[in-house]
């Protein structure tokens, strides 16, 4: 075995991400330290033959020669740009001529916080992303709740949920964008068809950011879905029996056995989300079809992403853009804190409600 | 996991969001076989027309959707081979080997797990750029060769998978690197692979920011680059759009019909956005 123990089965879905994050940072501090020691004197190399703790493959050079083509693109072109961001957002760099680059300190940020555009891509992607976040999270809980039971035909109801997910943001975009014509959409007609009102879809600045918040909905629903049904499963069934006998009702079940065992899912899943919609690009894009990236005429529904594109690949400002990225950047180191902060002071409410869990399941394993 | 049988109002629930997550597809198909006059009157079409044909084969020239899907199943299946090579490889020494600077180089990989690789976009253009791979297609693979998630994947699969006396047994016998992950970690690692394999291909296909940068529709487009053409009006017939859109979501959805389950069970081990 390896130095560490993983307790995590098939069935533990956020493993990889937060998970293995505090793994790794755990790992570090015996490896860095050792490290430390190694790149000072020449001590480790005389130490390696014979030492208990041998590779079982190969030379030691092994390992690295392994690790070596991932990291080799890894830095190449996800460490470098992302390091590389903060210079060029320094820099006065033009498209039309990106190997001259002019030192302008913080200019660009200076510009960025003046700018109306900027704020109004900033508070976009924050409506948009709580608009279409918190229907798809809640949404995908229910359709989970729902394929948590006996059911037939469920690998089918499975590959259903995927098949939003399998469909492009831009075929998606597309697709929506003439469903919410003005004129002839199919949204339009059916309000017509119930007697309301039709709707300013692409104009109206609630109406686009509901409308492009939908797209992300149908598409990332039942994916969310599956992931709270794996951590679903893993609820044991004895504790549902027991709640039962306790004369807990269907909805109870639910608040009190089912989400307690989903945190972890659901933070994972909170996690992923909001950083998707930090990053929302294709949607709006597309949405506008005429404006291209300007996000609507009155740049009702551009978000941060879309402002970025238009910043460095329509305006030509390469150092705008990536000032934006680093902003954004910025934006979800915050928004992380903050739930941390968050979680920190909601963990003794959370304990007080898990009372009620560890009874029933200290009474679930007498019973079997 | 619950144990009731569903009664028929979670069947109801279920068949309503089937129709809402299928009617989308279905409609695209719809309105690829009408024409744009009778897609922009109404009521909306709701029953095939015959325009089909036309339609495609206008999506499949004028759109240039015949190149782009030739470019988009060559560049998501030389990515998903090569995540998957890599994947692999790294995972499994991470999983079962000790060397120094193992536990750095983790954090490294998870680190960056939480940052969007979007955000690198600018200098990764200027690095593009200079080696003169704007609107080349390995400017769209290379850089999707890094996958965080991947290793991870790989990572917990072989921790599981992979018994350290399998490897005790394979240097025992003499067998060198290369062999043992021959002989021994690929064929514990095949069936993660796939899945893998499969998510990546999907990531891939449907990738859409960056290939937006760096490719353009005159050039080498990928499908979302050619359908983004089409979106912003290079085609301005409707129905092609919509039969741009069909073409370009079929073969996804074929490889979810024929892997649907493969790649449900992927979501469920916990997939991350490509």
């Amino acid at each position: 075995m390896t130095e560490t123990h993983t307790p995590t089965g098939p069935a533990d879905p956020p493993a990889p991400g937060p998970g293995a994050g505090s793994r790794a940072r755990g790992a570090r501090v015996g490896t860095g330290r050792r490290a430390d020691r190694g790149a000072r004197g020449a001590r480790s190399a005389r130490r390696t033959p014979g030492a208990p703790r041998r590779t079982p493959v190969g030379s030691r050079w092994a390992p690295y020669a392994l690790v070596a083509p991932f990291f080799l693109f890894f830095g190449a072109f996800g460490v470098f740009p992302l390091a590389a961001t903060a210079w060029t957002s320094l820099h006065r760099v033009e498209l039309t001529a990106p190997a001259e680059a002019e030192w302008v300190g913080l200019h660009n940020y200076a510009r960025l916080l003046d700018d109306a555009f900027f704020w109004n891509a900033l508070v976009n992607t924050a409506v948009i992303g709580v608009l279409s976040t918190v229907p798809q999270l809640l949404l995908a809980l229910g359709v989970a709740h729902l394929l948590d039971v006996r059911l037939r035909g469920r690998g089918l109801f499975r590959v259903v949920a995927l098949a939003p997910y399998a469909t492009s943001v831009a075929a998606a975009t597309l697709v929506f964008a003439l469903f919410y014509g003005r004129d002839n959409g199919m949204a339009n007609w059916a309000l017509g068809v119930a007697g309301l009102a039709p709707v300013d879809w692409q104009n109206g600045p609630w109406a686009s950011k509901l409308a492009v918040s939908s797209i992300v909905v149908w598409r990332w629903t039942g994916y969310n879905a599956l992931i709270y049904l794996a951590a679903m499963q893993t609820v044991p069934r004895e504790l549902y029996e027991a709640a039962a006998l306790d004369g807990a009702s269907r909805w109870r079940q639910f608040l009190h056995v089912t989400l307690p065992g989903l945190r972890p899912a659901i933070l994972f899943t909170v996690l992923v989300s909001t950083i998707g919609a930090t990053q929302l690009f294709g949607e709006p894009l597309l949405f506008g079809s005429g404006a291209g990236a300007s996000g609507g005429a009155d740049h009702q529904f551009q978000t941060l992403g879309l402002y970025l594109y238009e910043q460095g690949w329509v305006n030509l400002h390469l150092g705008r853009a990536a000032a934006i990225a680093w902003a954004m950047l910025v934006i979800l180191v915050v928004l992380f804190g903050a739930a941390r902060l968050l979680r920190g002071v909601h963990a003794r409410g959370l304990l007080a409600r898990g009372a009620f869990t560890r009874r029933a399941f200290a009474r679930g394993k007498r019973a079997s | 996991m619950r144990t009731e049988r569903a009664g028929w109002g979670t069947y109801a629930l279920l068949a309503l969001f089937t129709a809402v997550s299928l009617f989308p597809l279905l409609w695209t198909a719809v309105a690829a076989s009408r024409t744009s006059t009778r897609l922009a009157a109404t009521p909306p079409p709701f029953r095939f027309g015959r325009n089909l044909p036309r339609n495609l084969e206008l999506a499949w020239t004028d759109a240039r959707l015949g190149e782009a899907l030739a470019n988009t199943a060559l560049v998501a299946g030389a990515v998903a081979a090569g995540t998957v090579l890599f994947s692999t490889l790294a995972g499994f020494a991470f999983a079962k080997l000790r060397f120094r600077f193992r536990g750095t180089l983790l954090l490294l990989v998870a680190g960056t797990m939480l940052i969007p690789p979007q955000l690198g976009v600018v200098p990764l253009y200027l690095l593009i750029a200079r080696l003169r791979w704007t609107d080349e297609l390995q400017a769209v693979v290379l850089p999707s060769l890094v996958s965080a998630f991947g290793v991870f994947f790989m990572l917990q699969h072989l921790r599981r998978a992979l018994p350290s006396e399998a490897l005790e047994a394979a240097r025992m016998d003499g067998a060198g690197t290369l062999r043992t992950v021959w002989h021994v970690v690929l064929p514990a690692a095949r069936p993660a692979m796939a899945v893998l394999g499969m998510l990546s291909f999907v990531a891939a296909w449907n990738d859409f920011f960056w290939p937006v940068l760096v490719l353009t529709q005159t050039g080498d487009p990928t499908v979302q680059v050619a359908l983004t053409g089409l979106g912003r009006g290079t085609v301005p017939d409707q129905s092609v759009v919509m039969a741009g859109a069909l073409l370009g979501t079929l073969p996804l959805l074929v490889v979810l019909a024929l892997f649907g389950r493969h790649i449900v069970g992927g979501v469920m081990r916990g997939a991350v956005k490509g």
